[in-house]
């Protein structure tokens, strides 16, 4: 698969088809941008699970921290790595002795390790390199607009509200004229 | 329609426009209201640690200047823009990003003349302090650069005398001088030229020109190229350092290749205030959805004008890159070859006298100091916005006795040319 450039359409699929996302160096410090996207997302409906062995058993904006992959007790759809692209190989390690196996590596903004690549998806994993979560939903919900950034997305089909509150959308557009 | 690349026309009515979710209202609301409530206390605090999109308070984020912002940033090709009260708040919030006391910044001389003020008296109040450059020597630009230079600022038509500038030959500069370069794109509007594809790292706008259109909203924009790498160096620290005002937050890490449109927003916009009303971003959107039909409009009318005016008798020279034998010529063929604009000078034998009898005899166009209007306007800048300086200054600044400035409308350019005409014959 091409890794240049990703279509909308394969992105929204693969963040419609997960629900559980394991968040892998995930900061505590609210400053940081792993913290940013593991609260975005946990607000955007996702169970997040971060992962960082310096926090495990810490709780952070109601969100339990674990040391490993392998101690998150439930299955993980999808992994995203917040490490540096030399460190991919070992975490894909771990990703592939999961049980059952993830459906989806995504390397956050800036990491991208086609070799890594090669091997999830030799093991039949989707994979997403070099692009951000919290800005791609943003992108295709149309919210990341509200700040004035290009979604470089167009349409004329009502964006639907995500609930619990009118500051939410969902990623999902129903046919022309739905309620 | 992601697969695909939409064109312009598409681009100017859709760009960041998706119907209400709330209400399905198609055409963008006015969203005339100061204040928004949060969904809940983490809302909240989401939204005042910049964590989640959304909007609080619109000092700061506004749903219809969002779409505003996006439609521009889509127009121009960057990755995100902030729309603000005017094209000079926009420049203000730039170089309030960019620099900090003691720092310079190198301007070509070439500029619309409330932008020359702003640069030679505002910012030096704030230790901000620019060196000119000529458009017509690109060399000039690097003699101007010191280690002290933080930017170099340029209008891509500039304003009045309708002068091309070689961006593409400034950004080599820029960029080997690891500085941005902000380029005005008002005369030109994203229609007619794209600075970001020839090496601007920042746009900026008076929307209340072409991009309004109808002379009837004060706007500006600046928009992100996203280019500009603002963790290389250390020169920017509100770009690279951790901002005290947001716990210690790294802008350009945290927001990436839209980071400088955020700093504007939420250190510049936020702290310095200059707030652009809803209202007023309503109009310019509904201006922007016709912009790809009237800047044809303009430039076509605007070089039957020029070419009018170049065959007349009582008419010494004319200013207009569209003329084949203009200084511009080949610059506008490289750069515009969808038109060159509505916005240019000539100049009259009979001088001043002239002048003051041309202004006083049009009936169509109107005698007043700004541009980019479906309706035809003039000004004498000699008895008018340049009437205190001294003869000698006044050529200077391109504002001879002569010289009458134009800024071409939409209307019939027949008429436009029978008002010209009967007024000369009058001078």
């Amino acid at each position: 698969m091409n890794h240049d450039r990703y279509d909308d359409a394969f992105i929204r699929s693969v963040l419609e088809g997960v629900s559980t996302i394991a968040i892998v160096g995930a900061s505590a410090n609210a400053a940081r941008p792993s913290y940013f996207v593991m609260k975005y997302l946990a607000e955007r409906g996702y169970r997040v699970f971060p992962v960082n062995p310096g926090q495990a058993g810490k709780e952070v904006a109601g969100l339990t921290f674990y040391g490993t992959l392998k101690d998150i007790p439930e299955p993980i759809d999808m992994v995203d790595v917040f490490r540096a692209p030399e460190h991919v190989p070992a975490v894909l390690d771990e990703v592939l002795a999961l049980v059952p196996l993830p459906k989806v590596i995504w390397m956050q903004l800036g990491v991208r390790n086609d070799e890594a690549a090669t091997r999830a998806e030799a093991a039949g994993m989707q994979v997403v390199m070099n692009r951000c979560p919290k800005i791609e939903y943003g992108r295709l919900s149309g919210e990341i607009g509200w700040t004035g950034v290009n979604s470089r997305t167009i349409s004329a089909r009502r964006p639907k509200l995500l609930g619990g509150g009118v500051q939410r959308l969902s990623i999902s557009r129903g046919p022309q004229g739905q309620k | 329609m992601s697969e695909r690349e939409p064109g312009f026309a598409t681009l100017a009515i859709h760009a960041g426009a998706q119907p209400d979710p709330t209400t399905g209202a198609r055409a963008t609301p006015i969203y005339q209201t100061t204040s928004f409530v949060f969904d809940d206390v983490n809302h909240a605090a989401s939204l005042f640690g910049l964590q989640s999109f959304g909007n609080i308070y619109t000092r700061i984020t506004n749903p219809t200047n969002a779409v505003l912002e996006e439609r521009v940033a889509a127009l121009e090709g960057g990755t995100a823009a902030l729309a603000v009260a005017s094209g000079h708040a926009a420049q203000h919030l730039v170089f309030h990003t960019l620099l900090t006391p003691g720092d310079e910044f190198v301007a070509s001389r070439k500029l619309y003349g409330g932008s020359i003020n702003q640069f030679t008296h505002s910012f030096k109040s704030y230790g901000w302090n620019v060196a000119w450059a000529d458009p017509d020597d690109i060399s000039s630009f690097e003699r101007a650069i010191t280690p002290k230079t933080k930017a170099i600022f340029i209008e891509s038509i500039a304003n009045p005398g309708g002068v091309v500038t070689d961006v593409a030959a400034i950004s080599a500069i820029a960029k080997k001088a690891g500085v941005p370069l902000i380029v005005d794109n008002t005369l030109a509007t994203p229609y007619l030229w794209n600075p970001i594809k020839d090496g601007a790292d920042i746009v900026v706008h008076s929307a209340t020109k072409f991009l309004g259109g109808h002379g009837n909203s004060i706007g500006g924009v600046i928009v992100d190229a996203g280019t500009f790498d603002w963790m290389a160096t250390d020169r920017y620290p509100f770009l690279s350092k951790p901002r005290p005002e947001y716990s210690g937050m790294v802008l350009a890490e945290t927001f990436g290749n839209f980071a400088f449109a955020i700093a504007c927003r939420v250190l510049g916009l936020r702290d310095l205030g200059p707030a652009l009303s809803p209202f007023n971003a309503f109009l310019i959107l509904t201006g922007i959805e016709t912009l790809a039909l009237r800047m044809a409009k303009h430039s076509e009318n605007a070089q039957k004008v020029a070419e009018y005016l170049v065959a007349h008798p009582k008419v010494a020279w004319v200013s207009y890159p569209g003329l084949s034998g203009d200084r511009y010529h080949a610059l506008a063929g490289k750069y515009l070859p969808k038109g060159a604009g509505a916005v240019f000078t000539f100049g009259l034998k009979g001088g001043y006298e002239a002048g003051v009898g041309l202004v006083s005899n049009v009936e169509l166009f109107s005698h007043l100091a700004n541009i980019g209007d479906t309706r035809s306007l003039i000004i004498h800048p000699a008895s008018t916005t340049h009437r205190q300086l001294s003869d000698e200054a006044k050529t200077i600044a391109g504002a001879g006795p002569d010289v009458v400035r134009l800024s071409i409308g939409i209307e019939d350019a027949a008429d436009i040319i029978a008002d010209l005409d009967q007024a000369l014959a009058k001078v």
